[in-house]
């Protein structure tokens, strides 16, 4: 034990994180060439288009340093606020971290959340100046950004370059040196923390861990104590790019079971593994099971495929536990599911995935978080409301209640009246503001989750030209008005298209839905009123005005043919738009109320 | 070229060898390009290798700088005996933007020489064109009356891409084409054109009783066609076929005894969408009970679901077992024909 090192790295997107773990496997012989590919960790073809961790991952190193060999555990984390809880787990299965700060940009919101998050957890935190090699890079700046951050001594912070290779080897040395050794009682009873879990179509769901008493050995009869289940361990090991099978992992290291579970939900990250028979009486703190904070519905292009997109969602589930959906109808789009989303760049990515890897073309209706509605009739008893369609009649209801997160940006001090009036205008309370450096703000502000849903990431960018990083965090519910607004094309509501908004803004958001939709169904052979509307009042109108001509002036011999193949098109591309009515919407227009500022 | 129209002439006459030639076409610009001998070479070798009916419709297409006295003479003198005339309008503006060859007066001349010669003429007009106002298009349509042409061809301006228009457009040197607009000039010439005794029928197409043209008819009523030449389509009821648009390419393949062309066989499906298609555009409309006869009973229930919401709005309207489209689904009969469609599975 005395010679593993566990650790994670802390960096915002783009500052090279996965550039510089690629690095280390590689100073360390982690990697032959052949398996050289960029960006290791990030193995989802999604990943490495965004340039962003959506999974943990875990791999072992092996170091020799001043005579002695060394385990080296890296856990890499998601690097997006929607998996913070993930990001929390496993900080809790390291003893230090590196944080990775980029010499042109220096710190970002994320990083510092995440840094909280490691400080509370009393990780030793190694500070690494990344980048350096740029043109753009400003070292001293940013060093003295980290050593207020940090307090540390400004030796202490590592220049590096992952591009070149710099810095690599001090980097190891400080993993050693500084950070401290696994403390566990290999004699207790096993007790292991679940920081991330993988499905494999052939091997069941594989479950990473950390071990912090005890050990745990192949054939080992084991329970997961949050969920209840026991399980027989088929196979431990460690993870090297490959799985090593081990007959045994001590405390201290870190490895992945193989138990043949064959549905994610039964692995929840943050659970504890111990004995069955001999189970430890302390299950590891801080475990939660993740609830979904966005919901949208989720329908097929073509009807047809309901079943089909069933079976892909409950793939999909396999292996990632934290979607959930429930069968839902609309009478826009048929049979679909209202599924249930950590955040908005989880929703994507489930909408991704199910294009890619499911070939699925899928309708996503507008987003919204989960309210609390209470009744006249009932005033104490919640009732959920994940969908429009959910919020009782206005006149019978009582109070709603949305749920609201603490914000935090970090911006330059520019950019903060811009920022602000982005946070006042999207109903946030500023509730603190600091100046990190004479330069660097950061930003607190209550706000309502709700309001981060619509737009806010894209204006973020656009009000502090890029500068400005967000994270959140949920601090409970708070009450709020709300009404339904609904959009009905040719006098018939929409299902599909109706939201759940604040009265304030019911207005305002109404119009642009209407001039949005406006641009986005096209015309027909009649004009189409739409029009939005609280209940029976009608809040704004617009109409798309009937085509005027739709026909080619010429239709001789050698036009029919292409004509015909033109209309045919015409036709296949209709197919794929959904009739209300006689209105026919594009699929792009269920989604419209998330781009109304474009 | 003219070789090798005629060896492709003399290798397709067993295509139509049970059919009875009814219309000969030559199309645009022939006369610029041939001598109205070699026209009359061409016409002797269609009768030569096919049987052709006792009085064809034959028809040259051209436009007025290609019809010079000497030119319309020696036509006339041939079996030729119809003359569809490129006019386009009568004013100067109009033929400048368009970039034409002729002037106005071009036009009238070669429209007031023809007649010296001809008895079948059909003329072209354009309108919807950007800063033509419905005046002077009132006038337009007033001076082809004036000549007691039996047949009118009026064709919306479409901006075909990489013209000077297209350009022109672009800068903003020339307001662009405005649909209202062209909608308006369309209906104003229905209206006029229909009084004076002119049949509207095909959506471009205005004719006096018995000079409706015999050729484009064909085309809709799904008549078998051989068409002749670089990029020519032909169709023999169940197989369309285009030539390669490449001249010497064209040449080449003929040289060598082969058919420069492409075939497509139509399926069931492709048969009902260009029968609606066609038909739409004409005065004929679908008629219900040659779909059921030649597609069945599942098409016509599958034509009249389709159907519905556009005779509940005007836009078709249904009698007994015709179905037509209105005068206000006119200007929209492609996208109602592409609703009318089945799809290939």
């Amino acid at each position: 034990m005395k010679h593993i090192r566990n650790f994670c790295i802390i960096a915002h997107i783009d500052h090279g994180k996965s550039t510089l773990a690629d690095r280390l496997l590689d100073y360390t012989g982690s990697v032959t060439d052949r398996e050289k590919q960029d960006q290791l960790l990030d193995n989802m073809d999604l990943e490495r288009e965004r340039g962003i961790t959506i999974k943990s991952h875990a791999i072992q190193m092996e170091y020799e340093y001043e005579g002695q060999e060394y385990v080296l555990n890296l856990i890499d984390t998601p690097g997006h606020v929607d998996f913070s809880y993930e990001v929390s787990r496993s900080i809790a299965a390291c003893e230090g971290a590196l944080l990775i700060v980029d010499a042109a940009q220096s710190i970002q919101a994320q990083t510092i959340s995440n840094l909280y998050l490691a400080l509370e957890n009393d990780l030793e935190i190694i500070p690494v100046l990344n980048k350096i090699d740029l043109p753009s890079a400003n070292p001293e700046e940013v060093t003295d950004d980290i050593v207020d951050l940090l307090g540390c001594d400004p030796d202490e912070v590592i220049p590096a370059s992952g591009k070149t290779g710099l810095g690599v080897e001090d980097i190891l040395a400080a993993i050693i040196e500084r950070i401290p050794a696994p403390e566990g009682k290999p004699d207790e009873p096993l007790q292991a923390l679940i920081f991330d879990s993988v499905y494999n179509p052939f091997r069941g769901v594989e479950t990473y861990f950390r071990v912090i008493n005890g050990s745990i050995r192949k054939g080992q009869h084991i329970k997961f104590i949050a969920t209840g289940k026991d399980y027989y361990a088929d196979e431990v090991g460690t993870l090297k790019l490959n799985q090593v099978p081990k007959s045994r992992i001590e405390a201290g290291d870190v490895g992945y079971l193989i138990t043949g579970i064959k549905d994610a939900r039964e692995v929840k990250v943050g659970d504890t593994i111990t004995d069955a028979k001999n189970p430890t009486t302390e299950a590891i703190e801080g475990f939660e099971d993740v609830k979904p904070m966005v919901f949208a519905g989720i329908y097929p292009v073509d009807t047809e495929d309901y079943e089909e997109l069933r079976n892909s969602m409950e793939k999909l589930q396999l292996n990632d536990a934290s979607l959930v959906f429930q069968p839902e109808s609309s009478a826009a789009l048929g049979f679909g599911f209202r599924c249930g989303f950590l955040g908005m760049l989880h929703l994507e990515i489930i909408q991704e995935r199910l294009e890619r890897e499911f070939d699925m073309t899928v309708i996503t209706t507008v987003p919204n978080v989960s309210y609390h509605a209470f009744t006249n009739k009932q005033p104490d008893d919640v009732i959920l409301v994940n969908n429009p369609s959910d919020l009782p009649e206005p006149s019978t209801l009582n109070r709603v209640e949305e749920p609201y997160i603490k914000a935090s940006i970090i911006t330059k001090a520019d950019f903060v009246g811009p920022v602000m009036s982005l946070c006042i205008e999207k109903r946030g309370q500023i509730t603190n503001q600091t100046y990190l450096t004479t330069e660097r703000v950061e930003l607190n502000f209550d706000m309502p989750l709700a309001e981060i849903v619509f737009d806010f990431y894209d204006r973020l960018k656009t009000v502090s030209k890029g500068y400005a990083s967000f994270d959140y965090s949920p601090i409970g519910m708070r009450s709020s008005k709300l009404v339904r607004v609904d959009i009905l094309l040719n006098a018939q509501t929409v299902d599909a298209l109706s939201a759940l908004i604040h009265a304030d803004n019911a207005y305002t958001i109404g119009k642009k839905m209407c001039e949005k939709l406006r641009e986005l169904i096209p015309r027909q052979q009649f004009d189409i009123p739409i029009q939005a509307a609280i209940g029976a009042k009608i809040i704004s109108r617009e109409t798309i005005k009937a085509l005027r001509k739709d026909v080619t002036a010429k239709c001789y011999g050698g036009d029919i043919s292409r004509k015909r193949k033109l209309l045919e098109k015409q036709k296949k591309g209709k197919k794929r738009m959904r009739q209300v009515g006689n209105v026919e919407i594009p699929q792009q227009a269920f989604m419209a109320v998330l781009k109304l500022n474009d | 070229m003219l070789i090798a129209l005629k060896k492709e002439l003399e290798l397709r006459a067993m295509e139509l060898k049970d059919e009875t030639i009814e219309t000969i076409y030559f199309g645009g610009g022939t006369p610029s390009i041939l001598e109205t001998e070699e026209i009359e070479s061409l016409i002797d070798l269609v009768y030569e290798n096919f049987e052709v009916r006792s009085t064809p419709e034959i028809t040259v297409e051209a436009n007025p700088d290609d019809l010079s006295s000497e030119v319309l003479k020696a036509l006339a003198s041939s079996k030729v005996n119809r003359l569809s005339i490129g006019i386009q309008s009568f004013f100067e503006n109009d033929l400048k933007l368009m970039n034409r060859a002729h002037n106005a007066l071009e036009a009238k001349e070669c429209i007031e020489e023809s007649k010296r010669f001809f008895n079948n003429i059909s003329i072209d007009l354009i309108y919807g064109i950007p800063g033509a106002s419905n005046e002077q298009w009132q006038e337009n349509i007033q001076i082809a009356l004036d000549y007691e042409v039996p047949h009118i061809s009026c064709y919306a301006l479409t901006v075909e891409p990489k013209t000077a228009l297209e350009s022109f457009i672009k800068k903003g040197l020339v307001e662009p084409v405005n649909d209202d607009g062209a909608h308006e000039q369309f209906l104003l010439l229905k209206d006029i054109l229909e009084e004076r005794g002119f049949v509207h029928y095909e959506l471009s197409n205005f004719g006096m009783e018995g000079y409706f043209s015999k050729n484009n008819t064909a085309y809709w009523q799904g008549k078998s066609y051989l068409g002749i030449g670089p990029s020519a389509h032909s169709f023999n009821g169940q197989q369309r076929s285009w030539n390669v648009r490449n001249n010497s390419k064209y040449i080449k393949a003929l040289e060598q005894d082969q058919l420069p062309s492409e075939i497509e066989t139509l399926t069931k499906v492709d048969r009902y969408n260009e029968y609606v298609m066609t038909r739409l555009r004409t005065k004929w409309g679908i008629s219900l009970n040659y779909i059921k006869k030649e597609f069945g009973e599942l098409y016509l229930q599958y034509l009249m679901d389709q159907a519905h919401s556009f005779i509940e709005g005007h836009l078709l309207f249904h009698d007994k077992d015709q179905l037509y489209v209105s005068k206000k689904g006119l200007f929209l009969s492609d996208g109602i024909a592409s609703q009318l469609f089945k799809l290939n599975l």
